[in-house]
């Protein structure tokens, strides 16, 4: 029954922003990118570290976009449309699995600490403190350098800094609704801590968690791409910041416009996307929420 | 029978001054005594209306009841238990019968629960039956409450009126089947128009469902409607008690006379006596020994009045007040 | 005459429609008068007050047969004449919940000077000395002038926003659920101060007084109009409406509200709810909930007559009123009504 409800509020949301032009906008984009990420073996031309022969034998270094390379070519050679679609995958699942699992870590810290206050809530909100305090690149790239450079350690790392934002504005929304009558009404009913936490306050602050959820897979796309850029990425994943890194220390930075150009856009454009979809959320639910 | 006996019950709030006031000015920490000594006890299956203005703790006299706050001394007595002493396991029972009406319509349901969920809810919380089971009760509650439930089970609060929201308050806290209601100003918010309906529906369903209900509100022309007996009290104390039309007929503390001769008659050719009261009311901070009310008395001050607490004695038979005129 | 208003509407233009928020309102208030306006939650008195003292958006469209103070015609006033000759001068306002009214950081006497200054040409030495002496007159101690909003407790926040809304003595207070919130021995001193003031003020007083209080308005009112839905169901001198009413609507009032005079009462609800005003209601807007209602109350839409020697009524059934007033104290007659519960 309970799960009816959440998936119910969710639902809703999904509707909002359908409603909202920039929502569709930036809903196609991730949904393209999602397919692109899915389908990634069966689109790409090539491999992603093959490094493929003209028609005279030579590799194909620095070819600008063609239609043989609609993308252009590496420093070594390599086809970068092929790069750029599984580069997809990895930042999309970085972005998505990071995003994920800092909304959950934010929300949950924040329900509990907003809820049960006292003690409990100081030393969450100490510890937000001491983590908001991070300048969030150094710290990441110091964790990854900690943790290990395989993609899995890269969520981890991302996952410690992220979820900071969220805790603070779910706890102030939790604080919020607890002085509520209907949350006064459901303890005199007999319901639990807990049945009141994920039951009763989690359903009504479904807006603000969607769209932290947005803002945190975001960020999280910001972060890989940060620290892939410096280097600190996974070898054997490539991402769009490891595609630029790449570029980097290839020195050809000045010159191979096209190898920068990709990546770059679909940073952006993937962020900005999400942010379209919870500007959308923020425009067309406020007005709603003011109903009676 | 009683069904619930209040004794001696305090509630004291302490406000911190802060570290450097009290460093400085060496103050101690103020007291709100909100609730201050009552004691009373109610019959099962009557209606005890309580009355008071703002302030007088009869809303933190309920939230003690209904275990949603922890008195400061006291007893109260539910069944002759004393329910400051229970378990978790005990509380959950007490919950199953001991149950609460809301004031605001449009705060007392959760925004995101239908009405089916929302009546549903205290038989989930608790685990009273099955499935099957609390499709049922939930449904034939609502049918009690006045509400079509094919109608209205699936509807948000939202897409309801006040009345019909207050219906479904009372719904979720009859769905446990409760012994002891109490009803903390359940009509204040509605319009007059449709106070009647649900005014009606609490008296009916006490009858039908025999549970006892204890009814709080500010405005004697509601009480006099609807309970059998009064209670009244001020700044944390009870003044006066008794069968609600001798209290309203022959109030004995000056306090009572006041309020009652205070209260607007909707009948334009009767004039009313004026109370004669001075002050303003004040709040229970760091009250001066002595009558609570000495300071604002029309009848004057015995040096008593100043000096002790008048005892809450019976004057007439069922009919009790504390003062020390008597 | 001091304020007269013949068929009065407020319409609101909104996306799903029009709002007929007033809908044809007609009464008027003598020199001295008290007339008190009953009404419940959503039967447009609120707009009905913003529509007079000009507080309305612009997007609203006002309409009436009349609208005059002292036979000036009110509408066809600008924006700053209606500033500068009515607005506190003329017709004063005390607002529904007094401590939204009041600005928190400034001292209450202040408020009071400000609202002077802006609306006369007195100095503000004369202004803060009338603010001392309206404090006293309402029972508040002159020095409390410096006092801010949230040392006051309500009633006294109440007698300050009294007190403002005489400080250019004028001849027509508005008070907008003057004692709502309020408890009752406050309300007792407060109503009663009221009449003190009105007796002893040297310029006769007349008083717009709405609630849903109908007890409060028993109490006080020389006159009585019934609003429901936007409309005025029924005016008449305040006796009258208690003893001989003539309106359904009136009728189920009477039986609604308890009274500690009247134990006994057997109290009745009216079923149903209030119309939703975008709709179109061409017939009676009480229709769908009046038990006596026939096929023709809603088709035609009853005018506000004058039944008896200043009494009035929209009710195309007036000549059944004996009978309706029996049945209307049966139970039985509101419960077989049209509409649900």
């Amino acid at each position: 029954m309970r799960l009816d409800r959440v998936k119910d509020a969710v639902v809703g949301q999904i509707r909002i922003i359908a409603r909202h032009k920039f929502g569709i906008f930036g809903a196609g984009i991730i949904v393209f990118f999602g397919l692109v990420s899915l389908f990634a073996p069966w689109i790409a031309p090539y491999d992603v570290w093959e490094t493929i022969n003209t028609a005279q034998g030579k590799p194909a270094i620095l070819k600008p976009p063609s239609l043989e390379f609609p993308m252009g070519t590496t420093m070594m050679g390599r086809d970068i449309l092929s790069q750029m679609i599984y580069a997809t995958r990895t930042t999309f699942l970085i972005g998505l699995v990071a995003g994920l699992i800092s909304i959950v870590i934010g929300a949950n810290i924040g329900l509990l600490s907003g809820y049960y206050g006292g003690k409990l809530d100081e030393a969450m909100m100490r510890f937000t403190d001491i983590i908001y305090g991070m300048p969030f690149l150094p710290f990441l790239i110091v964790l990854i350098a900690l943790f290990g450079r395989s993609i899995w350690f890269v969520i981890l790392a991302i996952c410690c800094l992220v979820w900071r934002t969220s805790a603070r504005v779910i706890r102030a929304q939790t604080l919020s609704i607890r002085q509520r009558q209907f949350i006064q009404s459901a303890k005199a009913r007999g319901c639990s801590d807990l049945r009141i936490i994920y039951g009763h306050i989690l359903p009504n602050i479904m807006p603000l968690l969607l769209l932290y959820t947005a803002f945190n897979i975001a960020w999280s796309v910001l972060a890989e791409a940060g620290a892939s850029f410096l280097g600190f990425s996974d070898p054997n994943n490539l991402s769009w910041g490891g595609m630029l890194y790449e570029l980097w220390i290839s020195g050809k930075i000045r010159t191979a416009w096209w190898w920068f150009a990709w990546p770059s856009i679909c940073i952006v454009l993937l962020v900005s996307s999400l942010v379209f979809i919870s500007r959308a959320y923020e425009e067309v639910a406020n007005p709603r929420l003011k109903q009676r | 029978m009683d069904i619930l006996e209040v004794e001696g019950l305090r509630k004291y709030f302490y406000l911190d001054p802060g570290f450097l006031a009290k460093l400085v000015t060496r103050k101690k920490p103020s007291v709100i005594k909100a609730v201050d000594g009552v004691t009373f006890s109610i019959r099962a299956g009557e209606i005890l209306g309580i009355a008071g203005e703002s302030g007088c703790g009869k809303s933190t006299t309920c939230t003690m009841i209904t275990k949603l706050l922890d008195p400061t001394a006291g007893v109260i007595k539910y069944k002759g238990r004393d329910i400051t002493t229970l378990n978790k396991q005990e509380v959950r029972e007490y919950r199953k019968q001991v149950q609460i009406v809301f004031q605001d319509p449009y705060e007392s349901l959760n925004p995101r629960f239908t009405v089916f969920d929302q009546v549903a809810e205290p038989l989930r919380a608790l685990g009273v039956g099955d499935k099957v089971e609390v499709r049922e009760r939930t449904l034939d509650t609502l049918e009690l409450a006045g509400l079509v439930p094919e109608e209205y089970k699936d509807r948000y609060p939202h897409q309801m009126s006040g009345g019909e929201r207050q219906r479904v308050g009372i719904a979720s806290a009859l769905v446990l089947s409760p012994e002891l209601v109490i009803a903390d100003e359940p009509v204040s918010m509605l319009d007059v128009s449709i106070r009647a309906g649900i005014l009606d529906l609490i008296r009916d369903l006490s009858k039908r469902l025999h549970f006892t209900c204890i009814f709080v509100s500010h405005d004697l022309s509601i009480l006099s409607n609807i309970s059998e007996r009064l209670m009244i009290m001020y700044l944390g104390k009870v003044v006066e008690l008794g069968m609600i039309r001798e209290v309203i007929a022959n109030p004995l503390h000056p306090y009572a006379q006041a309020l009652i001769s205070a209260v607007p008659i909707p009948d334009p050719s009767y004039k009313r006596p004026r109370p004669n009261i001075k002050g303003e009311v004040s709040q229970p901070i760091d009250p001066p020994p002595g009558c609570r009310f000495h300071t604002r008395c029309p009848q004057g001050t015995m040096e008593k009045c100043e000096l002790e607490d008048p005892p809450f004695k019976e004057i007439q038979p069922g009919h009790f007040a504390a003062c020390h005129l008597y | 005459m001091l304020l007269e208003i013949r068929d009065l509407r407020t319409h609101y233009q909104i996306e799903k429609g029009t709002v007929k928020a007033v809908d044809g309102v007609s009464f008027s208030i003598g020199e001295d008068e008290v007339f008190g306006l009953a009404g419940e939650s959503g039967c447009g008195k609120s707009t009905l007050i913003r529509t007079i003292m000009r507080l309305i958006p612009d997007s609203a469209r006002v309409t009436a047969d009349r609208l005059s103070f002292r036979s000036q015609d009110l509408l066809s006033l600008s924006d700053k004449e209606y500033r500068e000759k009515i607005l506190w001068k003329e017709i004063s306002l005390v607002p529904q919940s007094a401590m939204a009214s009041l600005n928190p950081v400034h001292r209450v006497g202040d408020q009071i000077v400000e609202a002077i200054l802006a609306h006369s040409r007195m100095g503000r030495r004369e202004a803060a000395q009338r603010a001392r002496h309206l404090f006293e007159v309402v029972g508040l101690q002159a020095g409390l002038t410096k006092s801010y909003p949230h040392e006051f407790s309500g009633g006294m926040r109440q007698r300050a926003m009294i007190a403002m809304s005489l400080a250019l003595d004028p001849s027509l207070i508005i008070m907008d659920e003057p004692t709502t919130g309020l408890d009752v021995l406050v309300q007792e001193r407060i109503l009663r101060k009221l009449a003190e003031i009105r007796q002893q003020v040297k310029k006769k007083k007349a008083i717009l007084l709405i609630t849903h209080d109908i007890s409060v308005i028993a109490e006080m009112s020389d006159r009585i109009g019934i609003m429901y839905a936007g409309r005025l169901m029924e005016s008449a001198p305040a006796l009258d409406v208690f003893n001989e009413p003539y309106h359904p609507y009136t009728l189920g009032l009477k039986n609604a509200f308890p009274s500690i005079k009247a134990m006994d009462k057997e109290l009745i609800s009216i079923p149903g709810s209030p119309p939703n005003l975008i709709d179109d209601l061409p017939g009676c807007v009480f229709s769908a909930r009046c038990p006596f209602a026939i096929p023709e109350c809603d088709v035609r839409r009853p005018e506000f007559k004058e039944i008896k020697p200043k009494h009035f009524a929209a009710c195309i059934r007036t000549d059944h009123v004996q009978e309706f007033r029996k049945l209307a104290g049966e139970k039985e007659t509101w419960i077989s009504s049209r509409s649900k519960g």
